[in-house]
């Protein structure tokens, strides 16, 4: 086993780079990070549109969640890669592809929690906020949005460990991602396979493991700085944000 | 652009390849809702219980399941976990339908670490003085739990374990990756053989959607008809 490591740890990490293309864990991370960066912006407006007054913004918002979480992510990724190109003419590589896919799944997601962030602020300071003579807009932007994002965080971190354990998708299509790597080492060294998967679930653990548990620290400190403040409407918006989320 | 054929889909070589993949994808789900939900209790008991080396077991268990991806879980069940064994049972194993048996194995583990959580917050959610006030009023230890404690906890842990089934039908597709013949394997199957990715993927689509929306509608369903009471 420390052979393995010794030997492939490099490949692992960063695949064939510098002579060939990024790979391993980087790409993993890489993707990870991307995709949801990207789903911020998206994520937010989804999240507004569903819990808006205005049956037309709302309804496709909510089908397109029913839509996305009743089927596997993996079927997005087939679509995108076998589907798209006989629409595009184009020919989308893997990375684009899972980017795509982990783009609009994270949306998806990140509007739920956009959603719950906001419903757990108490109706009573949007009402406040209207009386004061703020509009709907200034209302959203200055008083309850800046009280639903900061709540929102521990969610945003664990979205990240559900978006890093969703990279693996990308080793269907051939992605050099982490998983991929592994089997290719496991195809060169043959004789140790238990040893080649323990480390590659290792290697996921420590990623997801150790964000996980920073996302519960900051839970932590929200909740402890939450206490002298007057008790928060039922079922708070973290709590409610997770149930939702997936695997 | 070629049209949509639904013909293709109707009869014919591709439909019995689709169907039979449909046909593998539910067993496959009810396998690993069988083996699962009597685990996800025992790991829930686990952590509930009283002594600290059982509580740190059944965390221990759900912290390492859930932080690795699916894929890397049937990864090694596949190809790592056999290793393990002698020869003569590796070869007979591979001979058979394992890639089956492991992706049941896969899934069953993983799902049974998410199902536990949730079976463990419903039954927390229970307020301790609800056991100790039928006890009070007379009850034994079992009608006190299935006349006071569990008709609670039941309204509490149903719709969450009926939302992870849902994650979990969807996350049957990922057996594709060892081989399985589900639904996914054979919808690669005819994309590749009749270049018909509009007509296979829709196909899919609609079997994973019908299975999803049904089983939300009924934990929604549920849930209104007997929604959670709170003290």
């Amino acid at each position: 086993m420390i052979d393995l490591i010794q030997t492939y740890w490099v490949y692992f990490l960063i695949g064939q780079y510098p002579q060939g293309p990024l790979g391993g864990v980087a790409v993993t991370v890489l993707l990870a990070a991307l995709a949801l960066l990207l789903a911020m912006p998206m994520g937010l407006l989804l999240g507004l549109a569903r819990v808006s007054s205005i049956a037309a913004l709302r309804r496709p918002v909510t089908a397109l969640v029913y839509l996305v979480r009743g089927i596997p992510l993996l079927l997005m990724v087939f679509w995108i890669y076998f589907y798209l190109p006989t629409v595009t003419g184009h020919k989308t590589d893997q990375f684009s592809t899972m980017l795509i896919a982990l783009v609009v799944f994270d949306s998806v997601y990140l509007g739920e929690i956009v959603r719950a962030g906001i419903q757990g602020v108490p109706r009573g300071q949007y009402e406040a906020a209207r009386a004061l003579g703020l509009g709907h807009a200034g209302a959203m932007r200055r008083v309850i949005l800046p009280q639903a994002l900061r709540s929102m965080l521990p969610s945003l971190v664990n979205q990240f460990v559900s978006t890093i354990k969703a990279t693996s998708l990308g080793y269907i299509i051939g992605l050099t991602e982490a998983s991929f790597i592994a089997t290719q080492v496991n195809s060169q060294v043959f004789i140790h396979p238990t040893a080649v998967y323990l480390l590659l679930s290792l290697m996921y653990f420590i990623l997801c493991f150790g964000l996980s548990r920073v996302a519960y620290a900051i839970e932590k400190r929200q909740a402890r700085r939450a206490l002298p403040r007057p008790a928060r409407s039922p079922g708070s918006p973290t709590a409610n944000a997770n149930a939702g989320s997936n695997a | 652009m070629p049209g949509f054929d639904l013909q293709l889909l109707l009869h014919g070589q591709y439909h019995e390849w689709l169907v039979a993949g449909l046909r593998v994808s539910l067993e496959l789900f009810a396998l690993t809702i069988a083996c699962a939900l009597p685990l996800a209790v025992v790991v829930a008991l686990l952590r509930l219980s009283p002594w600290r080396a059982l509580q740190g077991l059944g965390a221990t268990y759900v912290e390492v399941v859930r932080n690795v991806p699916l894929i890397a879980h049937l990864l090694f069940w596949y190809f790592g976990a056999p290793e393990l064994l002698p020869d003569a049972v590796k070869q007979k194993l591979y001979a058979g339908n394992y890639e089956f048996i492991a992706a049941a194995i896969g899934l069953t583990l993983y799902a049974a670490a998410f199902m536990a959580e949730n079976i463990r917050s419903g039954i927390r959610a229970i307020p301790a003085v609800q056991f100790e006030a039928a006890r009070a009023l007379g009850l034994g230890f079992l009608p006190a739990m299935r006349r006071v404690v569990l008709p609670q906890a039941l309204r509490v842990t149903v719709p969450p374990l009926l939302s992870q089934t849902v994650i979990l039908w969807n996350d049957t597709s990922i057996a594709t990756v060892i081989g399985v013949a589900e639904l996914m394997y054979q919808a690669a199957r005819v994309e590749s053989a009749a270049f018909r990715s509009a007509e296979a993927f829709g196909f899919v689509t609609a079997c994973y959607l019908a299975g999803s929306l049904a089983l939300t509608a009924i934990a929604a369903w549920i849930h209104r008809r007997w929604p959670v009471r709170t003290l």
